[in-house]
């Protein structure tokens, strides 16, 4: 087997410092942001007791998600065998801690009291999914700590593999316990479904891939590294399988869901009467996260080239927003329904379509999810041996081919 | 047996009427003193002294009688407001609202009736089942309360309650009424008015709604089936908002 | 060998200073003791001493009893701390916890420990007013 050689980013770069910067920037508008929020109280947000959850949740949720299935790269290698990952998996795990520490900030910034974190890390109730996931956090951190450790440690390398599985099913329990956060909510409509959990883990793993696959391109092409071979076409047929496989998933959903004349109201809402909602879902999140990714990368030319699957990247990215906005903004707006068939109204918005507009101060909380993810990504790389001085070359592959 | 066929002893006085009569007195005392004890000490006990908990034994609810509701009144969420300071800011979509009236249609018929809607006091809450820290909890006695020195304000109660009673602080609270304290970043929604409760009073929208309108509301002890709120939701139909839910809500109500 | 004659001589220099330094509010340019208030009444339900060490502890026990369990008593509860030891402007109005004469604000400005109990709380005893006959109208609400 060849021997890859890991190293820091020299990082002394104009460029490196002028990336860092940008990312140190929006981190700083975001902790402007939560500031500002708690001095003045959350009315200065879009969010109001019609809409408590709005886009630091989606951006939050984004990231989490994202964060638990970035792992999925090194999963392949540790866990399914796949010597192609092997010069990755470093990089994997660090994106994966990255993203999910960055989701964590933003929840944590946007609480009422963000003050009394100490009381959510230590007074916990296990019937909420919200508190339970504090556990499962941990753990898929450590888990991944500690391969990461294995992995850069010769003496530890044949702990690499049970890590590595354990990491994986961590972060497919997270993914179930974020999915269960809103899948267990039988006051709205939108979300009562045991398939949240498991469209959850298909989620985090093709986000978790996406934002892989960008960050692998970025780095590589910055660094002058050569992402030539089979490495980043197999990544984006995954991408593929990973997007599907989401979309089947949405579309049992929603099809159960208009099926079951209770849930028709809000399902005709989101698919057809939303406005906004509605464009959202469909060219937001089916057409530029799902079928366009879809054809990019099974396109025979496209799928082999590194712009193509950049691209579906990029826009499995954008879907996935997209998606995220549709559930939770989505899934909010639809009022609750008390009078099951009569028409309702009250001073508290009873009985119609909540409106939800972000105002500037949420989106700036928001940012600071990508600028931390950006300063902790560009500072491991440049700290710690996790980039691969060169893919081996294409004849170093030792399984067989996986399918498609 | 004597030849005479009489039981107890020849000799002597005949102790069979005295048995009798000595236990037929003590049955009726058995069967009587505790209703004696009752009517000297008990009482629908409404009033707790101060230092005792909050007990299991006592469900408190409400029955509301809707046919009886103005189209127009809210004497009960003006009552609610004044009680506990809620004055909003005229900013309604983040003003908070503890008990609110909706007004149901019913579009087949046009029939049209006004409710009014405050936290049900489930007795299997989602609110409770989901909060992080445990701030959003069932008190023995069947009130759903907020404990705000664990609240810490992420509102996913808001999103798990199904009669959207939750409301979030969003801004600074000054003056707060020393009985009812709330602050910014947390969440609140009806207590069943616990502090009026805890000496014996009534709900403020309650006591408003008899003394300045209808009389639609009435408050009391589920548990107690001499009480006036267990006798009237025995004898006449009676829902629950959702109750396909099961959540054992506490408030129930006639003519929806 | 590591300098321990160096590290023992800086350690007795940094003891030294700390018990030579003037205790704070004797002498010139310490900062000033707080102007605590007296309470109302008597005594108030425990030591000074008890109190400044564990008023804490007690005012946390008393909101789990009564939030929780819905225990009311006197003894302990932030409303009698509050209507005894409420101190009052010029105008005879008791001060609220945005004025740093308030009684809890004296301490604890001092000591620089902040306080949110009054982001909640009312800081100030509530007016007297006429309380409604309650079992007049808990009998008419239960008559209807």
């Amino acid at each position: 087997m060849n021997r890859i050689a890991f190293s820091e980013l020299e990082g002394r770069t104009v460029g490196y410092y002028v990336l860092l910067g940008c990312f140190v920037l929006l981190a700083l508008v975001s902790v402007a942001s939560a500031w500002t929020i708690e001095q003045q109280g959350h009315w200065i947000t879009g969010m109001n007791n019609q809409t408590p959850w709005g886009l630091p949740h989606i951006f939050s949720v984004f990231f989490i998600l994202s964060g638990a299935g970035a792992f999925v790269v090194a999963a392949m290698h540790s866990v399914f065998c796949r010597p192609l990952y092997r010069p990755v998996a470093r990089l994997s795990g660090l994106l994966a801690l990255a993203l999910l520490v960055s989701g964590i900030a933003v929840l944590l910034l946007d609480l009422g009291r963000p003050e009394r974190v100490t009381i959510a890390m230590t007074t916990f109730n296990f019937t909420s999914a919200l508190s339970t996931n504090v556990f499962r956090y941990t753990a898929f951190m450590i888990a991944v700590g500690f391969y990461l450790w294995t992995t850069m440690e010769p003496r530890l390398d044949r702990y690499s593999r049970p890590l590595g599985i354990a990491a994986f099913l961590l972060g497919v329990l997270l993914a179930t316990g974020i999915g269960a956060e809103l899948g267990f909510l039988v006051a709205r409509k939108a979300y009562d479904s045991a398939i949240m959990p498991p469209m959850f883990v298909a989620m985090s793993m093709a986000f978790g891939l996406a934002c892989f696959i960008l960050v692998l391109v970025a780095v590589f092409g910055a660094t002058g590294r050569d992402l030539g071979g089979d490495l980043l076409p197999r990544l984006g047929r995954v991408l593929g399988l990973l997007v599907a496989a989401v979309l089947y998933f949405v579309v049992v959903k929603h099809v159960t869901g208009l099926y079951a004349a209770e849930r028709r109201g809000v399902e005709t809402f989101l698919l057809r009467d939303g406005g906004a909602v509605t464009s959202i879902f469909w060219i937001g999140q089916i057409l530029l996260g799902g079928l366009v990714p879809l054809g990019l990368v099974f396109h025979p030319s496209w799928g082999r080239t590194r712009r193509g699957i950049t691209a579906a990247a990029a826009l499995v990215v954008v879907g996935a927003f997209a998606q995220l906005y549709v559930i939770i903004i989505g899934g909010q707006s639809y009022p609750l329904v008390l009078f099951p068939g009569m028409e309702v109204e009250s001073s508290f918005f009873d009985g119609v379509i909540h409106s939800y507009r972000p105002t500037l101060v949420e989106a700036g909380l928001s940012i600071g999810a990508p600028g931390l993810a950006g300063i902790l990504v560009l500072v491991g790389i440049r700290l710690l041996k996790f980039l691969p001085d060169r893919l081996p070359p294409a004849a170093a592959e030792e399984g067989p081919a996986p399918g498609a | 047996m004597t030849a005479d066929g009489k039981g107890g002893t020849m000799e002597g006085t005949d102790t069979r009427r005295r048995r009798f009569l000595g236990a037929g007195l003590a049955a009726g005392g058995i069967a009587l003193a505790p209703g004696v004890l009752l009517y000297v000490f008990g009482d629908d006990a409404a009033a707790r002294e101060a230092g005792e908990p909050a007990s299991a034994s006592v469900r408190w609810g409400l029955l509301i009688d809707v046919n009886k509701c103005g189209i127009d009144c809210d004497i009960c969420v003006t009552a609610c407001v004044e009680e506990h300071g809620l004055e909003g800011r005229g900013r309604p979509a983040t003003d908070p609202q503890w008990i609110r009236v909706v007004r149901v249609r019913d579009p087949r018929t046009g029939r049209r009736r006004s409710l009014p809607m405050l936290c049900q006091h489930c007795a299997y809450p989602p609110c409770v089942d989901v909060c992080p820290t445990g701030a959003s909890f069932r008190r023995a006695d069947g009130i759903v309360l907020v404990d705000r020195h664990l609240c810490i304000g992420c509102r996913y109660c808001m999103m798990a309650c199904p009669y959207k009673a939750r409301s979030f602080v969003h801004e600074e609270v000054e003056n707060q009424k020393p009985y009812a304290p709330r602050g910014r970043g947390t969440v609140e929604a009806c207590t069943l008015c616990v502090h009026r409760v805890d000496v014996g009073r009534v709900p403020a929208c309650v006591e408003a709604c008899a003394e300045r309108g209808a009389g639609a509301m009435l408050f009391g002890d589920l548990k107690d089936g001499t009480s006036e709120i267990a006798k009237r939701v025995a004898a006449f139909p009676t829902t629950r908002v959702r109750d396909d839910l099961g959540l054992d809500t506490g408030v129930y109500y006639i003519g929806v | 060998m590591p300098p321990f004659g160096t590290f023992f001589a800086i350690f007795v220099l940094v003891l030294a200073g700390g018990l030579l330094s003037p205790a704070p509010g004797r002498a010139a340019g310490g900062v000033p003791l707080p102007a605590i208030a007296t309470g109302n009444g008597e005594d108030c339900v425990e030591d000074p001493q008890v109190m400044r060490r564990w008023h804490m502890e007690l005012l946390r026990h008393q909101r789990d009893e009564t939030v929780r369990r819905g225990i009311r008593t006197k003894k302990y509860s932030l409303k009698e701390c509050i209507a005894c030891h409420a101190v009052k402007d010029a105008g005879g109005v008791p001060v609220t916890a945005d004025d740093p004469r308030h009684f809890c604000r004296a301490c604890h400005d001092y000591a620089a420990v902040r306080i949110d109990c009054f982001d909640c709380h009312a800081s100030r005893p509530p007016d007297q007013k006429a309380k409604a006959p309650t079992a007049a109208v808990r009998a008419e609400a239960e008559r209807r």
